[in-house]
């Protein structure tokens, strides 16, 4: 069971709002990129955020570039898992193989602020602040086998390749 | 049952029956990284304990988003780099020598190819055939040392786009008019296909184009068929024996058909700060901007340099609009520069980059100020996304950027071709 405060954003948070291009040069020292997390949305998210939080976005969450470290500063905030209507297929690809939980649902009723309860076996959300219960989608069953291990590496290392 | 492009590469590269819908493992032909995203690749893959690439397998790794380099940070990254691309034997496009997309193109991509980069405009290799997507660092270690990854194979829409593009309207508004059409996620997950007479009389460079916006409206690919347009491309670029033909089956499957008629095509501008935010130039007239950026994996060829060069000959830049150019690629510099549209666009007051991805990602060269506007011929115009979240971004072709540096105010090329 995860839980966690709800971080409200609205659609087409691309991956220059997570982390922007002009801290390219801090891609190989991850403590101090982290620092700059959803910057171009929400300049004081990086001080708000606390260890098992939740970012709930609209539409088209992480769409642009590839970069991995967009879900990587966002796991490295402490935030527990991605609630959002429909995110961009890279970001979501990205996310699984950091072992972080994208998770696929209507997020209209989440407020900034509730406090949300997951739980990922049942495929359930509570949003303990209003009451109401949804269930996200099914994550694809060779994204969840990867999800399950940790991420892509554990994944690989443990079975030694896709074939299983 | 009939294949569309998609199911027909993954079909092969998985030597299984890849239907849409369907997880496939596939053998990868060629996989590459940039600056930005390499180093988190090459961590990842001496994390695993991965020791080499696999044999049948090219990768490529290319020095073009800080190209020079900017800043210690990114040369240390580039030192990086290089070494693992020593170790490993791979190839290495060194800064100067081009934007990845371009280079692939010129270089590497073949018809029928299954092409990964560690670059959402990887998509841009669709233009010659190729089922080309973008990936993360950490997918891309694992591709070069299994030379495999899996995929869901995509369902597709087809484009189909008939008749004349009318004058002062390009491949460029096509892209940008189907994307405002779609939205930025109308295709994500699935594949854009194209066809119909005007893709087939399409010149390359305006398939590449094309092809390159696809993931602008979450497509994982955005393919083209290959023809002898292609097989002519690939000629020119001495590799003709690259060639294959490549066409979906006339009974493939298609989730949605998109017809569009190019006749009734305008020259199209996407506003601040989405790329599906779409109007048309002449509806802008009037909105002052700074800086005219011309390059980038999506305009930066011969081609559009030649469209641009075109209109400013023997004209001059408004005093109050930069001109910043970056051609995509060595070759296109070199081409650019025995064609003479080099100095045309320098005696115009146009500042020439080498060729790169800086300014197009905010990362150097043409930073933009508080408040300051851009049209650029870039792929994206996100907040933030040329340095400054107090900047403003509009995309257009490399004509309407020409009509712009001229008038300093967003211009209908029209109004002066």
């Amino acid at each position: 069971m995860l839980t966690g405060r709800a971080f409200k954003f609205g659609d087409n948070i691309s991956t220059d709002h997570i982390i922007p291009g002009r801290f390219a040069h801090l891609r190989s020292n991850l403590p101090e990129l982290a620092k700059h997390v959803m910057e171009d949305a929400d300049l004081s998210f990086a001080a708000k955020v606390k260890l098992g939080d939740f970012i709930v976005a609209g539409s088209n969450f992480g769409l642009g570039s590839s970069r991995e470290h967009a879900p990587l500063v966002i796991k490295m905030a402490g935030v527990s898992a991605v609630l959002a209507k429909s995110v961009a297929r890279i970001f979501f690809r990205n996310s699984i193989n950091l072992g972080l939980p994208v998770l696929l649902c209507d997020t209209d009723n989440i407020n900034d602020g509730d406090n949300l309860e997951v739980d990922l076996e049942s495929g359930t959300i509570r949003d303990i602040t209003n009451g109401s219960q949804l269930t996200f989608a099914k994550i694809p069953d060779i994204m969840l086998r990867i999800l399950d291990e940790g991420g892509l590496l554990p994944y690989i290392q443990k079975h030694g390749g896709f074939k299983s | 049952m009939g294949k569309t492009l998609a199911e027909k590469i993954l079909s092969v590269k998985s030597g299984s029956e890849a239907k849409s819908g369907a997880i496939v493992v596939a053998k990868v032909d060629l996989a590459f990284v940039q600056d930005t995203t390499g180093s988190l690749t090459v961590r990842q893959f001496q994390a695993a304990g991965f020791k080499h690439v696999a044999n049948h397998i090219k990768a490529a790794l290319f020095l073009d988003h800080a190209a020079p380099s900017s800043n210690r940070e990114l040369s240390n990254d580039h030192i990086l780099l290089r070494s693992f691309a020593q170790q490993t034997d791979s190839f290495i496009s060194d800064v100067g020598d081009g934007i990845c997309h371009q280079v692939v193109a010129e270089s590497l991509a073949k018809p029928g190819d299954l092409i990964v980069g560690a670059d959402s405009h990887t998509v841009t290799a669709g233009g010659l055939g190729a089922f080309a997507c973008g990936m993360g660092s950490t997918d891309i270690a694992v591709v070069l040392s299994l030379g495999e990854t899996w995929f869901r194979v995509p369902e597709s829409i087809k484009v189909v786009v008939t008749g004349n593009f009318p004058p002062g309207v390009y491949a460029k508004d096509l892209a940008l008019h189907l994307i405002g059409q779609i939205g930025a996620n109308g295709a994500t997950y699935k594949a854009l296909e194209f066809s119909g007479d005007t893709i087939s009389n399409m010149s390359i460079p305006q398939r590449l184009t094309v092809a390159n916006m696809a993931v602008e409206a979450g497509a994982k690919v955005g393919l083209f068929p290959a023809d002898e347009t292609t097989r002519d491309y690939l000629l020119t670029q001495g590799r003709s024996d690259h060639y294959q033909p490549l066409f979906p089956d006339d009974d493939a499957t298609y989730e949605q058909i998109i017809n569009i008629s190019a006749a009734k095509l305008e020259p199209t501008v996407a506003k601040p700060h989405t790329v599906d935010n779409i109007t048309l130039a002449r509806e802008l007239k009037g909105t002052k901007i700074q800086q005219v950026f011309i390059g980038t994996c999506t305009n930066g060829r011969l081609e559009d340099l030649a469209v641009v060069a075109k209109i400013l000959k023997g004209k001059k830049r408004h005093p109050q609009t930069r001109v910043v150019v970056a051609p995509a690629s060595r070759k296109v510099v070199l081409a650019a520069v025995n064609a003479g549209y080099i100095q045309t666009l320098l005696e115009a007051g146009a500042i020439i980059l080498p060729p790169g991805c800086g300014a197009c990602l905010g990362l150097h060269q043409g930073v933009l100020g508080n408040g300051e506007s851009c049209l650029s011929t870039a792929n994206r115009n996100f907040k933030g996304r040329m340095g400054n979240s107090e900047a403003f971004i509009y995309l257009a072709s490399p004509a309407t950027a020409a009509a712009t540096a001229i008038r300093g105010e967003i211009t209908d090329p029209r109004e002066v071709i």
